[in-house]
């Protein structure tokens, strides 16, 4: 393809694809984003300051990325075995299992945010559980936690899957027969195979919960300084016509997703150059 | 961020080593780990994904099939039902176009700075829904860039049926583009540079040989593209006002009647997005199925 690429192309079309490509994106996309950052010049950079860096506004910070951060590690630990289950072993209704796994991505997150909330209250079926525990799940912080925990369950199993089913089965059959154990040929062999999988996914369910909603603010409380999550201050200060603070804190957010954005791309660039490279 | 679900050509290449994998056992854990491995992943899964799910119809039903029936045929529910399907009916068509459009440049042609492109189309996966719906609000809200002059005019677009259509477009933009765009690349343009050979313009080179070539990976596209259309929550709750039978989509419906305690009702209309949801599901599996199914016969040919 890399040779074809040097002749002349001779297909009809560029010009009319690419004009309508980036006129769409300009229209759509990139032109709003960049209202975003030009109304936040509105302030003077101290008025910014102020705004982003409010202790109510820092204390969101801190269980966005917190809860976000958890969340992502659960699903890296559970996203991993739940893979490899669905990969390595047979049990009865596999295949109902492996397509509800995308649940998060095509149930809407208010449905999602509604459906937790009733089942982690404490007279919920889950909630009714662990309330005799004294662990409280819905209008705490732990309810962030689990929805974000929902939101990002598929990131982790969609990237690992197809990386442990194309693994060799004949480098771990060498390892067993030089001796090694079923743990040392997963540590040893498998791991080192999938952990560039693993941190996509991981990096991607962060980046995804990060931006999270519609299933959070139902399961939240929303309580200032406890549980009240970044987006919710946007949405607090846009109800109240401080448009500017809103936008500021949304370029805050704006900027970091941009930068996981580039990290995961890169990630991904790395990883596949190392799949191909090792074929 | 951004929806990584596995393509159905990547699980078409993988479904043959399913077939194959018979493993001895030097190569596959004792019983009993495996009996405890699924054990903790059903159980995971339950906890998070199967217990939630039940309980949304169990909610819906839970005072009775004539509530249900009841809320779901409310004026307001009907019209925030009807909303949302003119929002998806927008903004699917339009992303359509587009993903065609940006996969047959980008996969079809070389220019500079390709990748940069790609990633530019993938930036509305990175932003908060709660920013998606505040952009719009800053260029068509009444002090926003236009939002006088569309006063003038009479134009309204936030808290307006416009916006909640604008933001809808947003957050669903690159579900075709990303899944046609790698699929293309991946199928070269041999055949479209034989179509040229013999005769055919470039719309007839589109319509007879590169979409059927893509038929499935466009149909997943569009599924999912749909299944976020209909059930976006924050883009569109930021524009929309919340006016009771006017800009209501079925996912701000829920969350008014959730919020004014009649949890029955507002269980009753999610469970008609919970079953979209399962019908997406089946779709995509059908979807995924087919192409193993083509590849497969594609082998044994």
């Amino acid at each position: 393809m890399k040779i074809m690429a040097k002749q002349k192309n001779i297909l009809p079309g560029f010009n009319l694809s690419l004009g309508y490509t980036l006129l769409y994106l300009s229209l759509i996309v990139l032109i709003p984003l960049s209202a975003a950052f030009i109304k936040t010049t509105e302030l003077s950079f101290n008025e910014f300051w102020t705004v982003i860096t409010a202790p109510r506004v820092v204390a969101s910070y801190k269980l966005t990325f917190g809860a976000s951060l958890i969340g992502a590690l659960i699903n890296a630990v559970f996203g991993l075995l739940t893979a490899w289950v669905l990969v390595r072993y047979h049990f009865f209704g596999k295949k109902v299992i492996d397509a509800l796994v995308d649940l998060p991505f095509a149930l809407p997150t208010a449905v999602a945010g509604i459906a937790l909330t009733a089942v982690y209250a404490s007279n919920g079926w889950i909630g009714s559980w662990l309330e005799p525990l004294g662990i409280k799940v819905a209008f705490t912080p732990i309810g962030v936690i689990v929805a974000l925990t929902f939101i990002g369950l598929p990131f982790v199993v969609r990237t690992v899957q197809p990386v442990l089913q194309d693994l060799e089965a004949e480098t771990e059959e060498a390892a067993a027969s030089l001796g090694a154990n079923r743990w040392q040929t997963f540590t040893k062999i498998i791991f080192p195979a999938i952990w560039p999988a693993l941190l996509t996914g991981f990096a991607l369910a962060f980046a995804r919960a990060i931006g999270e909603y519609g299933s959070v603010i139902f399961i939240a409380g929303n309580v200032p300084f406890v549980s009240e999550i970044t987006p919710l201050i946007i949405i607090t200060k846009l109800e109240q016509y401080e448009y500017a603070q809103a936008t500021a804190v949304a370029v805050v957010m704006l900027v970091i997703s941009f930068l996981l954005l580039f990290a995961i791309n890169g990630l991904q660039w790395w990883f596949n150059r190392r799949n191909t490279a090792s074929h | 961020m951004t929806i990584q679900t596995v393509s159905p050509q990547a699980v078409s290449q993988y479904s043959k080593y399913n077939a194959k994998v018979a493993r001895s056992r030097a190569t596959s854990e004792p019983i009993w780990v495996r009996w405890l491995l699924t054990f903790i992943v059903l159980l995971f899964l339950s906890i998070f994904l199967i217990v939630p799910l039940a309980a949304v119809f169990t909610e819906a039903l839970r005072k009775g099939f004539d509530t249900y029936i009841t809320a779901l045929s409310d004026p307001d529910a009907l019209s925030s039902i009807k909303l949302t399907l003119i929002a998806a009916a927008i903004a699917v068509p339009l992303n359509l176009v587009f993903g065609v459009a940006a996969a047959w440049a980008i996969a079809k042609f070389e220019f500079k700075g390709k990748s940069i492109l790609i990633t530019l189309i993938d930036l509305p996966f990175a932003v908060s829904p709660v920013i998606a719906g505040l952009i719009y609000v800053l260029i068509f809200g009444l002090q926003g860039w236009v939002g006088s002059s569309l006063i003038d005019h009479d134009v309204k677009v936030i808290f307006a049926i416009p916006g909640i259509v604008l933001a809808t477009v947003f957050v669903t933009f690159p579900f075709v583009a990303r899944e046609l765009i790698p699929l293309m690349q991946a199928q070269g343009k041999d055949e479209e540079e034989a179509g040229l050979v013999l005769g055919a313009s470039g719309w007839q080179i589109l319509w007879r040989i590169t979409l059927p070539n893509v038929k499935w990976g466009l149909l997943y596209g569009v599924i999912l593209t749909n299944a976020r259309a209909m059930g976006e929550f924050g883009a569109v709750s930021v524009v929309s006002g919340h006016i009771r039978g006017m800009t209501n989509t079925m996912p701000l419906h829920v969350e008014i009647l959730y919020n004014e305690y009649n949890y029955a009702a507002a269980f009753a209309v999610a469970s008609l997005l919970a079953l979209l949801a399962l019908v997406t599901l089946m779709l995509k599996s059908f979807v995924e199925w087919q192409v193993a199914r083509n590849a497969a016969s594609n082998e044994s040919a």
